[in-house]
């Protein structure tokens, strides 16, 4: 069983939500990233998301977009955030690690050196925003053959059909995007997220990861409650934005809005899950 | 002739370019579309309230132009242009623009977006939205606002509202990233017309079938005067758009020459250009997959050209894919070249062109003189000059 889904199982059966943080890899300067990975599992993070900064990031909104020019400067590449990703494993073998970007990295770099690169970092989940399941069997092939979750998106606009599309290509998690709108947009509506998660469950069983538009902790143990995980995404990068004079203060201040969120949804879990026994 | 051409296949591929490259959200619009343009495509009131604007509201068949004065100076092939400068609104943009607004206007969406980098495809998406009562953002790269700042005035002239995108390089697929986010936030009424045989299945081959107009236009006309069809075409490319509306109707007819002219800046050498077919590789940007211009690590590199309608990192897959079969050729102007192209039209013939025009005009002078004087060249007068007047007078050292 891949990491992933070991994950959400554990997670299930202690009737635990998972608290999935995003940042960009090399954002505010290559040296943060790291560290700032061990220290938002030791906020009680479930899995990390890494993004690789990419020179167009379409669906991205500002806060991710000025994180990925920040990255760039310092000649971030999709190689240097798989080099990361080995340093992390090196003292932490047990969270999932997931990567997201945009494929002209990886066309570049050839799908299966992408891949055999991506085994040998140990990532266990791929998330290509511009790769839909249409286009992306190739490549998705290749990871699975490796133990890798190729992890798909789902929209509010998604059909059922859609769905069952994404259930039968994807495999660790579906991250549902819960606003029609780019990364830190504000507008999330907990009430369409209900709705439309009923029409996902019934049409997959992976584990649905919710995330777009997820800011304060109040929001985040709401939203985690309706599926299987939240992601917390443009809400930590603002951190590192509003101290880059001062890096450890941006990571003592992600830390601590994680810290809350945990807390929120931990405490929502149990009581939730004495009452239903 | 050659076998029958039919590209692309039903899910937009042209051989391993093309394809639909794009965030979830997108995908139910774009199927809306593809589905509403399979659907009028074939649909004879579509077809005829497109003809009838074409004909009256762009002013359309554009003339083919036979440069007499030029053909003899240059001492070769008789030069034929193919007058889209003559076009309502200044070029061929509006051709596309005309039969995107109709399929909007059917599939009831009320609010329209654009990108643009020369401001053509602005204004003629500004335009037709003026005509119909719709709602019109158009989205443009910050440095093109300064470098178009006539065609600025004439979208807010027609109502729309021009937002310069101050991310990545600040041309056109800065703005093109910044359309697709607005496209995400307000798919529900939200109709895109994009300007260049590029983005996501369909647009590459719907924007061509739209733009395809020239080249039929070109064909019937070449036979009409010379009696039969051309050895050469020549077009510039920055997305495609007016290049593949030429070449297409001719593709089978392979005694035809096609001939792309990217911009190649300060020289493709010096890697400040656009020319992703003459030294870009393949990748995946905008929808879809294509030549390129980035960096090892997949990152797209700034382009340069004096030109801001060419100044884009990527190409139409479908000339991706002709480059490849070998069945077009593709070349590079460099900005110095394309003055001269520019000052050349303007003394010999009288007629001033588009910066990007210019570029094929440059190829032409090269081209022409290296065939024989019963031998024809169609190129492609994509647009006309008044739009970089500012520009040019600049380097003149003129203030106006
Ligand atoms: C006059 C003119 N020609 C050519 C172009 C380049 O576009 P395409 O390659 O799609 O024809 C533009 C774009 O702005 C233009 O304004």
């Amino acid at each position: 069983m891949s990491r992933l889904a070991a994950k959400f199982e554990a997670l299930a059966e202690a009737g635990r939500k998972a608290l999935i943080p995003f940042i960009t890899a090399g954002d505010p300067s290559p040296n943060f990233t790291v560290p700032m990975m061990h220290a938002m599992v030791e906020a009680g993070v479930d899995i990390i998301e890494l993004g690789v900064p990419f020179s167009d990031p379409m669906a991205d909104g500002p806060v991710i977009q000025r994180a990925s020019e920040r990255a760039l400067a310092h000649k971030m590449s999709l190689r240097r955030v798989l080099t990361i990703a080995t340093e992390f494993r090196k003292t932490d073998q047990e969270t999932p690690l997931v990567i997201m970007g945009y494929l002209n990295p990886i066309e570049a770099m050839g799908y299966e050196d992408f891949a055999n690169a991506a085994q040998r970092a140990d990532i266990d989940g791929v998330l290509t925003v511009d790769l839909p399941p249409e286009e992306g069997q190739e490549c998705s092939d290749l990871l699975k053959a490796r133990g890798i979750d190729p992890i798909f998106l789902l929209a509010p606009n998604s059909s059922d059909e859609r769905i069952r599309k994404m259930d039968a290509a994807g495999s660790g998690y579906l991250y549902y995007v819960s606003l029609k709108g780019v990364t830190g947009a504000g507008h999330l509506n907990t009430s369409d997220v209900e709705t439309k998660l009923q029409q996902i469950r019934a049409n997959t069983r992976l584990p649905v990861a919710i995330g777009f538009g997820v800011k304060d902790a109040q929001t985040a143990n709401t939203v985690a409650d309706l599926g299987d995980g939240v992601v917390i995404g443009s809400a930590l990068i603002s951190k590192i934005e509003e101290n880059l004079e001062n890096p450890e203060l941006a990571k003592s201040e992600i830390c601590k809005l994680l810290a809350a969120m945990r807390q929120a949804m931990d405490s929502n879990q149990k009581s939730e899950h004495g009452e239903q026994q | 002739m050659t076998e029958k051409y039919n590209m692309p296949d039903d899910r937009g591929h042209f051989g391993p370019y093309g394809g639909m490259f794009v965030a979830e959200t997108l995908i139910p619009p774009i199927q809306q579309l593809n589905a509403a343009y399979q659907q009028y495509l074939n649909d004879p009131e579509f077809i005829e309230e497109l003809d009838t604007d074409l004909k009256y509201y762009v002013g359309r068949p554009s003339p083919l132009y036979h440069a007499e004065r030029w053909s003899r100076e240059l001492g070769g092939a008789q030069i034929y242009l193919k007058r889209e400068d003559l076009n309502h609104t200044g070029s061929h943009k509006i051709n596309n623009t005309v039969g995107q607004a109709l399929l909007a206007k059917r599939m009831g969406k009320t609010r329209i977006i654009a990108e643009t980098g020369a401001g053509q495809h602005g204004v003629a998406t500004a335009t037709v939205a003026a005509r119909l009562g719709l709602e019109c953002v158009v989205y443009m790269g910050a440095v093109d606002v300064a470098r178009q700042s006539l065609n600025v005035y004439r979208m807010k002239l027609l109502g729309a509202t021009v937002v310069a995108v101050e991310s990545g390089s600040k041309t056109l697929k800065d703005a093109l990233n910044e359309a697709l986010r607005d496209w995400v936030t307000n798919v529900d009424n939200t109709f895109y017309i994009i300007g260049t045989v590029a983005g996501p299945h369909p647009y590459p081959a719907m924007v061509r079938d739209f733009q395809a107009i020239i080249g039929r236009e070109a064909k019937q006309q070449c036979i009409e005067a010379t009696g039969r069809l051309p050895d050469a075409l020549v077009a510039c490319v920055g997305g495609g758009s007016n290049a593949i509306g030429l070449f297409y109707p001719f593709i089978e007819d392979e005694s035809v020459k096609l001939i792309g002219v990217e911009a190649a800046g300060d020289g493709v050498a010096t890697g400040r250009h656009s020319a992703p077919l003459c030294a870009g590789r393949p990748g995946v940007l905008h929808g879809n997959r294509t030549y390129l211009m980035a960096d090892d690590d997949g990152e797209i590199i700034e382009t340069h050209s004096i030109s801001a309608g060419l100044d884009y990192p990527g190409v139409g897959p479908e000339h991706a894919w002709l480059k490849d079969t070998g069945r077009a050729t593709y070349v590079n102007i460099t900005d110095d070249e394309a003055l001269e192209g520019f000052y050349a039209l303007t003394r010999m013939e009288g007629i001033i062109p588009a910066l990007e025009s210019a570029h094929a005009m440059a190829y032409t002078m090269k081209l022409a003189p290296t065939m024989k004087k019963d031998e024809i060249i169609i190129v492609n007068l994509s647009g006309r000059g008044d739009k970089d007047m500012q520009t040019m007078a600049k380097r003149e050292g003129i203030e106006l």
